[in-house]
């Protein structure tokens, strides 16, 4: 399988950031060991600009997608994987989009020389990751022109994600919120469109006028805030601002143990249930060096299909509701209940099942489950045949959207756009086919694309996909394999009864597994799935113990928010709405 | 006509106020039970029930809506000019009702019978804008503020074509009365020589009085609620009133205009019995029913395209029709000469 790209074209050249480097000799890289068999290589700052531009423009090497950024505190890793791993670790991940190959590069930080360079000229949508590392963890980028905390206020204290930050409430003092706090909060947030670069004393164009959409505001989707400048209807400027919705997902993750962190994954883009559950038992799986039943395998690629479609019809019909077509979303809902009620029929729960389990999932199918799947495929299609003659062709909504927030192929890949919002630029690019996991190389599906990547697009993209995945699950229903639904790993099983109660070399890993929890072999993995939004990638980092050392969490709607102002210029107001509608996020996918 | 008391001046007045509270009254129970229509209108394209729980099928709802908006706090936002925030809410609905005045519901049954009624209707119609600019500008607030901008443009430009659609009417009828224009379709209803001018003026209405499709001051997901968005309690239930009763207005000058006003629309015995109010009602209905069936359906225009379709499109075709009209009525005598 293999994906044909568009020529490179030079990334936009963003304010004040290094002019960008010329494609230069790949700086010796020092590989590192790891358990998921992605490459990984060692460099250290000052080559890091060079090494990263070589691995995009180069030829042979083509990384043209930059995956994720993130950082570790390394300072209480017991088994460190490498020796140049010093106080910090900054984590490059980029894949190459033709073959669905990743590679990770790590970069040393000691703590008191916590700064390494942008990366802004190279890959655009590195500036909200910088900015996200530089919020968690203290870490500067030389040349970033917008290095503001991204998640948190402000005026928050500390750097959450360092290993030295509380992570419960309990473990500081109590928080008074005094009137002059307030009032300085409230302060911070006026101040934003200042600090955004937004108002510019050289342009006090009488016409413009700044507008605050959100974070509270009928066609946002959850929590997301946009400063608009106007100029009357004219979009001239938009600065997302994000983290409202933020919970500490990762921080959570550092201290539950391997198994009670599944059910915080599920909240993570909370219309996709059990998607999110996806990459984080995978890394677990690899990590242990478990290997999952077929029928496990299976039920999951079921069920995770079951939410792409639950999630697809929550996009379709908020996405038509913001265009101000009203009636469909009634109907998306009804139908995405009778989704939701083969999930219940399976996992005994409808939005945050937390079905899947560390080595398959928590239970068989019940009695009659095919009966009523099969329901559901029959009453589907002619359901998308109804909305693709009520909305798809309605003029009013081609008018509203084709030719709206377009975006090329290769604008798509600077901005580490991925899944729907990528293919409708017409590259085929599904993770599923390209490096398929957890058994989708044994289905026949097909890649829906589009050409012209406009609103437009990313909804047809939609309903064709709804379709593919009808195709996915009635292959599941037929092929549905006999056998276990769970590994017999000690990781993953309780201990067998008959021995725990006869034998204390069952007896004490028994104990242990219940009371602290399965601990899991050190090591690093990261795994991609593709979710309903795009590409998660869960990086886990095992130190030995029963909890994560650290869990990043890449989810497709942060990477997808950053593109929002370079394709809203220029637009209308209105269009704007169809953009954000269009795009598909949810904002706990994005602030986690 | 009237002899003894009501011939006096006095009694003139008293029977004008008794006329006014009897178009008055109907009208605000009208407008109170198109919301609950369009409630069920929409629930039923959407599969849902609308208000089913306040009384009988819920028949109730409009009153216990009214009741809490008489009980809620009327909210002057900081910054707003207090006199015009609260004066705008009671122009749009003072003018709603005022334009019923002309308004025949039988043979000769308007408050004012007068010659000018057409002319009256579009001056009334036309000062309807200054509500919504009125509202924008003084809430003192970037969304209403947009809102009532999109709004006068909005408003401006299919009045253009509303005005030119009626004067193709007028060229049929060769009156300004609206009591002589529903009498000269006594033969054949407009709506079927001037079709494509019924389409043009019912969209026109759809857009004068901010209707789905063209609800672009309001603009939910776009600008909130638009140039109402300050408003709270009874300023903005009179708001919403008068957005009804502009609703009720262009569907009974549509019927007026092309529909045979009070006229049966079959022309022997049983069905001309029916007493004419009752036709008039009924009419309205269905348009009305067009009204809510359109909102419930179709997506919002943007705003340079509703300019667009007003300006290069209803413009041209309404001033060709009314050239065409002319023409035909001209070439073969039928000018209805005073």
């Amino acid at each position: 399988m293999s994906v044909t790209l568009p020529d490179a074209i030079a990334p936009p050249a963003l304010k004040s950031c290094p002019p960008a480097a010329q494609p230069a000799q790949p700086v010796p890289p020092s590989p590192q060991a790891t358990t998921d068999a992605i490459e990984t290589i060692w460099c250290d700052a000052d080559h890091l600009i060079r090494q990263m531009q070589y691995l995009k423009t180069d030829q042979a090497q083509n990384y043209r997608l930059l995956l994720d950024i993130t950082a570790i505190d390394e300072r209480q890793r017991t088994h460190r994987p490498h020796p140049n791993c010093a106080d910090f670790t900054l984590l490059y991940h980029v894949l190459r989009p033709t073959d669905g190959k990743q590679l990770r590069v790590k970069i040393p930080l000691t703590q008191d020389a916590l700064i390494a360079p942008t990366l802004c000229a190279v890959f655009p949508n590195a500036n909200w990751y910088e900015r996200e590392i530089w919020d968690m963890f203290g870490i500067r980028f030389a040349g970033h022109d917008n290095l503001r905390r991204i998640l948190m206020p402000e005026s928050w204290q500390g750097h959450p994600l360092r290993k030295d930050h509380y992570s419960r409430a309990t473990e500081r003092g109590p928080f008074v919120m005094q009137a002059a706090t307030e009032q300085a909060e409230q302060y911070a947030l006026r101040d934003s469109p200042a600090l955004a670069g937004m108002i510019d004393d050289a342009d006090d164009d009488p016409e413009t006028m700044i507008i605050n959409l959100g974070p509270n505001h009928p066609s946002l989707h959850g929590v997301l805030r946009l400063v608009v400048k106007l100029r009357g209807e004219e979009i001239i400027d938009v600065v997302p601002e994000i983290g409202f919705h933020h919970r500490g997902a990762e921080k959570i993750g550092e201290r539950q143990s391997w198994h009670s962190f599944i059910p915080y994954t599920d909240r993570i883009d909370y219309v996709a249930g059990v998607m999110n559950n996806f990459p984080y038992v995978m890394g677990v799986e690899q990590l242990a060096g478990i290997t999952v039943p077929a029928r496990a395998q299976m039920i999951r690629i079921m069920l995770a299909e079951i939410f792409r479609i639950i999630s697809h019809l929550v996009f379709f019909g908020t996405m038509v509701q913001d265009v101000g077509q009203l009636s469909p979303v009634f109907y998306v809902f009804t139908d995405r209940e009778r989704a939701l009620e083969l999930i219940e029929m399976i996992c005994g729960f409808r939005m945050h099942p937390s079905f899947f389990r560390i080595g398959g999932v928590a239970a068989d199918l019940p009695q009659g489950w095919d009966g009523k799947v099969r329901e559901f495929l029959a009453y589907l299609p002619k359901r998308l045949d109804e909305y693709q003659s009520m909305v798809m062709r309605n003029r009013i909504f081609k008018a509203r959207t084709i030719g709206i927030g377009e975006y090329s192929a290769a604008e798509a890949l600077d901005w580490g756009v991925t899944g729907p919002g990528l293919r409708a630029t017409g590259i085929a690019f599904d993770y599923r086919k390209i490096h398929p996991y957890s058994g989708y190389d044994q289905l026949a599906f097909d890649i829906p694309i589009a050409q012209r990547g406009d609103c437009y697009n990313r909804v047809q993209l939609r309903l064709d996909e709804m379709r593919e995945s009808l195709r996915i699950i009635s292959q599941c229903l037929e092929q549905m394999p006999p056998g276990p639904v769970k590994s017999n790993h000690p990781l993953a099983m309780p201990m067998p009864r008959e021995a725990v109660l006869h034998d204390i070399d069952t007896l004490i890993p028994h104990f242990l597994n219940a009371t602290w929890g399965a601990v899991i072999p050190p090591g690093e993995v990261s795994t991609t799935i593709e979710a309903t939004k795009g590409l998660n990638t869960y990086h886990l980092v095992s130190d030995g113990t029963t909890q994560p050392y650290r869990v990043r969490i890449r989810t497709p709607s942060f990477a997808h928010l950053q593109i929002i102002p370079a394709i809203s210029r220029g637009a209308y107001l209105a269009d704007l709405i169809a953009i954000i509608g269009s795009i598909d996020f949810v904002m706990a996918d994005v602030d986690r | 006509m009237a002899t003894g008391f009501f011939a006096t001046d006095f009694g003139i007045l008293i029977l004008t106020l008794l006329k006014s509270l009897a178009l008055i009254v109907p009208l605000l129970i009208g407008v109170a039970y198109l919301t609950y229509a369009e409630r069920k209108v929409l629930a039923a394209v959407q599969l849902r029930k609308g208000p089913n729980v306040t009384g009988p099928f819920g028949l109730w709802q409009p009153f216990a809506d009214a009741i809490k908006m008489l009980f809620k706090e009327t909210i002057i936002p900081d910054g707003s000019n207090r006199y015009l925030f609260l004066f705008a809410p009671v122009i749009t609905f003072g003018l709603a009702i005022i334009a019923w005045a002309v308004i025949p519901v039988n043979d000769h049954w308007a408050i004012a019978n007068i010659n000018v009624g057409m002319l009256y209707l579009f001056a009334i119609s036309s000062l309807g804008v200054y509500g919504v600019i009125i509202a924008g500008w003084a809430s003192n607030s970037k969304f209403a503020f947009l809102g009532a901008m999109r709004s006068a443009a909005q408003m401006v430009s299919y009045e253009v074509s509303i005005g030119l659609v009626i004067l193709s009417v007028l060229v049929c009828t060769g009156s300004l009365n609206l009591n002589a224009i529903v009498l000269a379709q006594r033969h054949i209803w407009f709506a079927i020589p001037l079709l494509p001018m019924l389409v043009v003026f019912f969209i026109s209405g759809l857009a004068e009085t901010n209707r789905a499709p063209f609800d672009l001051p309001e603009g939910e997901s776009e600008i909130v609620a638009g140039f109402f968005v300050e408003y709270s309690a009874m300023s903005f239930a009179l708001f919403f009133l008068g957005e009804y009763a502009n609703m009720i207005l262009m569907s009974g000058m549509t019927t007026i205009l092309f529909l045979g006003g009070w006229l049966s629309p079959i022309p022997f015995v049983p069905f001309t019995w029916v007493p004419g109010p009752i036709w008039f009602i009924l009419k309205v209905a269905v348009c009305l029913f067009v009204f809510l069936w359109v909102r419930a359906t179709l997506p919002r225009f943007r705003y340079d395209q509703l300019m667009q379709l007003g300006w290069k499109v209803f413009l041209p075709l309404s001033l060709g029709w009314l050239v065409l009209t002319a023409s035909v009525l001209e070439i073969f005598g039928w000018l209805p000469h005073a």
